[in-house]
């Protein structure tokens, strides 16, 4: 058990280095710099260039510039957002805990939703159910995030004003609220992003179920269950489903990119002020460090959960737990 | 249980293609790529208009749907429904094109690793692993940030760079466990070159999982399009894609819903009629998939 | 004479396959005594697992059980119970012992929850007496230090180990009947014979009677006393063990024994039978095993034996029975006259 999770943690720093090295990289081969982005117009001298590029080190050779670029990132220092005029470190901190929240909030439920559909679908492959709830599922599994989201966005915001629009809390009153009604507030402002980001995550949850229930439904130790007189139903239950839980959790472990995506768009629509929306509105501004930053974040984000995962496994798995 | 082992375990071509044949799923998948291939096909003659055209920037701009514009106009007075027929041709393009691409990719460097193994397959296997923790949206959104809005093919080529890892994995995967069986050992012990032996051997029986990852990054590859035009650094304007007719009402969605509601229709059909045939192919590859059935089906009398 | 325990009256058992319908189990009919043990044999493909499967009714689909079969067991027709009366009866008054200890047992349950989940659902035991029960099991298999190994994971033990855990599992409620389908097929030779002494023991002690399923006849010579010889889905001989082993009928019979390897006996070549067992999808017509005979005649072709009386018990599938004269006229069967023109 501790030989694999060690090799699992080496192997998830060896991603996150290869991610690094690749940002840097990328960075790097495009056209332009950032001293010229930032320092754009033709009121700035070439020499005052010269000066910014020597005070970040941009003047170094590409190895010394990768050692010093891994060093401060491995410090957290990010560089700094022009189109906010803050530390890009700063602005993460500020938006990470709202993705997670929001993230956390939509994983838990759908993978609660994903896994009980899973199951009431194995119970009878191919059987009506199943037919029906495989439909639905794959709509919206080939549904685009994003116009999900809209829809959901045009039906229950602005034609039937049940929830708000958007953002995280009410832009205006919220200070003034006693404590419950902001609690409250609070939810109001999760609702549809949540819904949004837990339906669409749920589908793919459940096909992910539904395929590793299957796979082990032919097994021998289902028919022994099945010979000591457990229903079929408690057998899948309780039998299959403990045994298909493993897979299930590296498959949703692996999906992790997916649901980054997802939830890239969710709090791009409903101006959810996370990772995402940050990111994406650091491309139309053009902030360089933000952007980078922000698919950095996001991608040691997707490789910690799919370690927690593989952990999750190892935890749940005696074979490997008592190795 | 070897009494009825053998019958089932049949997946030769005939049983698969029988599988395939009564299966829902494949024939609306054939309706809708056919529909979509022929308004591809045949866009400058089905659209009503030029999608590019502004028809009346101070007159026609963001109509609601009518009899001369069924899908109505976008805010720069463009016709929505020959946009999104001509979108069409746009979002297929790219998507078979980064299909073909990474298909390709994944078949061939999946098939090396596993033949290869060694150092080789582990090179590419941590390549494939790291790329995998990267959603390719993300990935996709760095380059383009970076590069500055790019053009259709370069797009394709894009896409098709960041989808061929799943495929890769798939394939090699049937390559290791085809790498031992008596056939290729026959054929290397009678020194027939590697590169022939994986041609002719390995790769037809890879062919399987490489279709049914095709079929699904065909789905996949559409909504990573969409999501980027969407974003406004996919199909550079004034184009028209799926996605960047959505972005066009994305300012006003609720006023302007006709412009998020049928380019977005038209992309969850196609999508689900792509991801409905890998699923069917799946399970017709697959037979294994009909064994788990409940035991109250197995008596004639008790119903 | 008292009923039997467990009685098969034209069993039949069909799997529907894109193959065309595979007839494992074709007209089966043959009873078992209380606390007799019973053995089945036959090469694999002849309808020996899927009759045991179709006892407990766990016939999976494609496979049906028809309509015409009996299966009657403690004076009830086990194929008109409900499926849940039929859960009642599973584990509880009928248990299987599978023939691979390695996979049939689920390797994410300790050993000790395994046993004990038979106890909660048919005795109704709680969670602690099911494992006191559990580690009470463990100890009468004959495993050391019960209580330790109650809390272990079926990929901790020897597969001698797990093939005990599956017969404690099978005794948990002292069934009537215990189906034991080639219970030590995988098993080392050492630990197959304690097993199948286990076994006897505590059947022997308990009451219980056993279906024994094998291909091995030293098993049934030693195990059983009565034994049905089953092919191609049909009951071809029955006899008592003595009988069997002192005047086989079946020319099918007489490979198997051919087949087996003696104690003392000549340095000779094991005689096999040529060919295999025809898939079920196709059954040859008249006498199945008539391309693998070396006594087949046009009537084994045109005309489907019935099994005929021997005398004493004994019965056999084998038209020999009313012209014996043929026993004195063998040829090369056409199998492996096909076998030597091929090569």
């Amino acid at each position: 058990m501790r030989r694999y999770l060690a090799a699992r943690l080496f192997q998830a720093v060896g991603v996150v280095v290869f991610v690094t090295t690749f940002s840097f990289v990328l960075i790097h081969l495009a056209p332009g710099d950032p001293v010229a982005g930032a320092l754009r117009g033709p009121n700035v001298s070439e020499t005052v260039r010269e000066q910014w590029r020597a005070t970040y080190g941009l003047d170094r050779p590409l190895p010394e510039q990768y050692a010093r670029w891994l060093l401060s990132t491995a410090r957290g220092e990010l560089g700094y957002s022009f189109s906010l005029h803050r530390p890009v470190r700063d602005v993460f901190l500020d938006a990470l805990p709202n993705t997670l929240l929001l993230s956390g909030t939509a994983l838990l439920l759908s993978f609660g939703l994903g896994m009980a559909v899973g199951v009431l679908q194995a119970e009878r492959p191919r059987g009506a159910r199943d037919r029906w709830m495989g439909r639905t599922l794959l709509v919206f599994f080939s549904v685009p995030d994003f116009w999900f989201a809209l829809v959901i966005l045009i039906l229950f915001a602005y034609r039937l004003p049940w929830f708000p629009a958007g953002g995280l809390k009410d832009s205006f009153g919220y200070d003034y609220l006693p404590p419950l009604a902001k609690v409250r507030d609070r939810l109001w402002h999760l609702a549809l992003p949540v819904f949004t980001l837990t339906v669409l995550t749920a589908a793919n949850a459940a096909r992910q179920q539904r395929a590793a229930l299957i796979a082990v439904l032919p097994s021998d130790w289902m028919r022994t269950a099945l010979a000591k007189g457990l229903s079929w139903r408690a057998a899948v239950r309780k039998h299959a489903f403990r045994n298909a839980l493993l897979p299930t959790i590296t498959l949703l472990g692996i999906s992790v990119p997916q649901f980054a995506a997802g939830s890239i768009f969710v709090e791009k629509v409903f101006t959810w002020p996370g990772v995402g929306l940050l990111t994406v509105n650091a491309i139309g501004a053009r902030d360089y460090p933000l952007v980078t930053s922000g698919v950095l974040v996001a991608s040691i984000i997707v490789v910690c959960a799919a370690l927690v995962a593989d952990i999750a496994v190892a935890i749940a798995d005696p074979r490997i737990r008592l190795s | 249980m070897a009494a009825h082992a053998g019958p089932l375990a049949a997946t030769d071509a005939r049983s698969v293609r029988r599988r395939l044949a009564g299966d829902t799923r494949v024939r609306i998948a054939i309706v809708v790529l056919t529909l979509l291939a022929l308004s591809a096909a045949f866009a400058s003659q089905i659209s009503p208009y030029d999608p590019k055209e502004h028809l009346g920037i101070t007159t026609l701009n963001g109509k609601p749907p009518s009899l001369a514009h069924p899908f109505g106009t976008d805010p720069f007075s463009r016709d929505v429904f020959s946009r999104l027929i001509h979108g069409t041709r746009v979002s297929l393009v790219i998507a078979f094109g980064a299909v073909a691409l990474a298909t390709t990719l994944g078949t061939v460097l999946g098939a090396i690793a596993g033949y290869v193994g060694g150092v080789v397959d582990s090179v590419i296997m941590r390549v494939v692993d790291a790329a995998l923790a990267i959603p390719p949206l993300l990935l996709l959104i760095v380059v383009i940030a970076l590069w500055g809005s790019i053009g259709i093919v370069p797009l394709a080529l894009l896409i098709g760079n960041v989808q061929w890892f799943g495929t890769s994995r798939l394939v090699r995967a049937e390559t290791v466990a085809l790498r031992d069986t008596d056939f290729v050992v026959a054929a290397r012990a009678l020194g027939v070159p590697g590169p022939v032996i994986l041609w002719r051997h390995v790769l037809p029986n890879a062919v399987g999982p490489a279709i049914v990852g095709a079929a699904l990054a065909v789905g996949n590859i559409i909504l990573l399009e969409a999501g980027l035009s969407y974003l406004g650094i996919g199909v550079p304007q004034p184009t028209p894609s799926w996605g960047n007719i959505i972005q066009d009402g994305s300012e006003r969605v609720s006023d302007l819903w006709w412009l998020t509601l049928f380019p977005g229709l038209a992309i969850l059909v196609t999508v689900f009629a792509c991801n409905a045939l890998g699923d069917a192919l799946r399970e017709a590859l697959d037979p294994r998939q009909l064994q788990a059935s409940p035991l109250e089906d197995t008596l004639h009398h008790s119903a | 004479m008292t009923a039997p325990l467990l009685e098969l009256d034209n069993l039949h058992t069909s799997f529907y396959t894109d193959a065309g319908v595979a007839r494992s189990v074709d007209g089966v009919s043959f009873s078992i005594g209380h606390g007799e043990t019973l053995g089945v044999v036959g090469e694999s493909g002849c309808g020996k697992s899927v009759t045991a499967l179709s006892i407990l009714r766990l016939v999976r689909p494609p496979g049906r059980i028809e309509a015409g079969s009996a299966i009657r067991f403690e004076g009830k027709d086990l194929l008109t119970l409900g499926e849940k009366e039929m859960q009642g009866v599973r584990g509880n008054r009928i248990a299987m012992v599978f023939q691979e200890p390695m996979t049939a047992l689920n390797p994410v349950f300790t050993v000790g929850d395994q046993i004990a989940e038979v106890a909660r659902i048919h005795a109704g035991m709680s969670k602690r007496e099911a494992a006191a029960k559990a580690v009470e099991m463990l100890r009468l298999v004959g495993i050391p230090a019960p209580e330790q190994r109650a809390d272990e994971y079926p990929h901790q033990l020897s597969g001698g180990m797990r093939q005990r855990v599956v017969i404690a599992m099978a005794l948990v409620m002292n069934p009537a009947l215990v189906i034991a389908d080639e219970p030590t097929t995988a098993l080392d030779v050492t630990i197959q014979a304690q097993i199948l002494e286990l076994l006897a023991d505590l059947t022997k002690r308990l009451g219980t009677s056993i279906l024994l399923i094998t291909h091995d006849l030293g098993v049934v010579a030693e195990n059983c006393s009565r034994v049905i010889v089953m092919y191609a889905g049909e009951v071809v001989e029955e006899a008592s063990t003595v009988d069997l082993f002192a005047s086989a009928h079946h020319p099918y019979t007489e490979g198997l024994l051919g087949a087996m390897p003696r104690v003392g006996g000549s340095a000779e070549r094991l005689a096999t039978i040529p060919g295999t067992v025809p898939p079920p999808t196709a059954w040859p017509s008249g006498c199945r095993f008539r391309e693998r005979c070396q006594y087949a005649w046009e009537r084994c072709e045109s005309e489907h034996p019935p099994l005929y009386q021997i005398g004493g018990g004994h019965t056999s599938r084998c038209h020999l029975a009313a012209e014996p004269e043929r026993r004195a006229h063998p040829h090369l069967p056409i199998a492996s006259q096909k076998g030597v023109s091929a090569a």
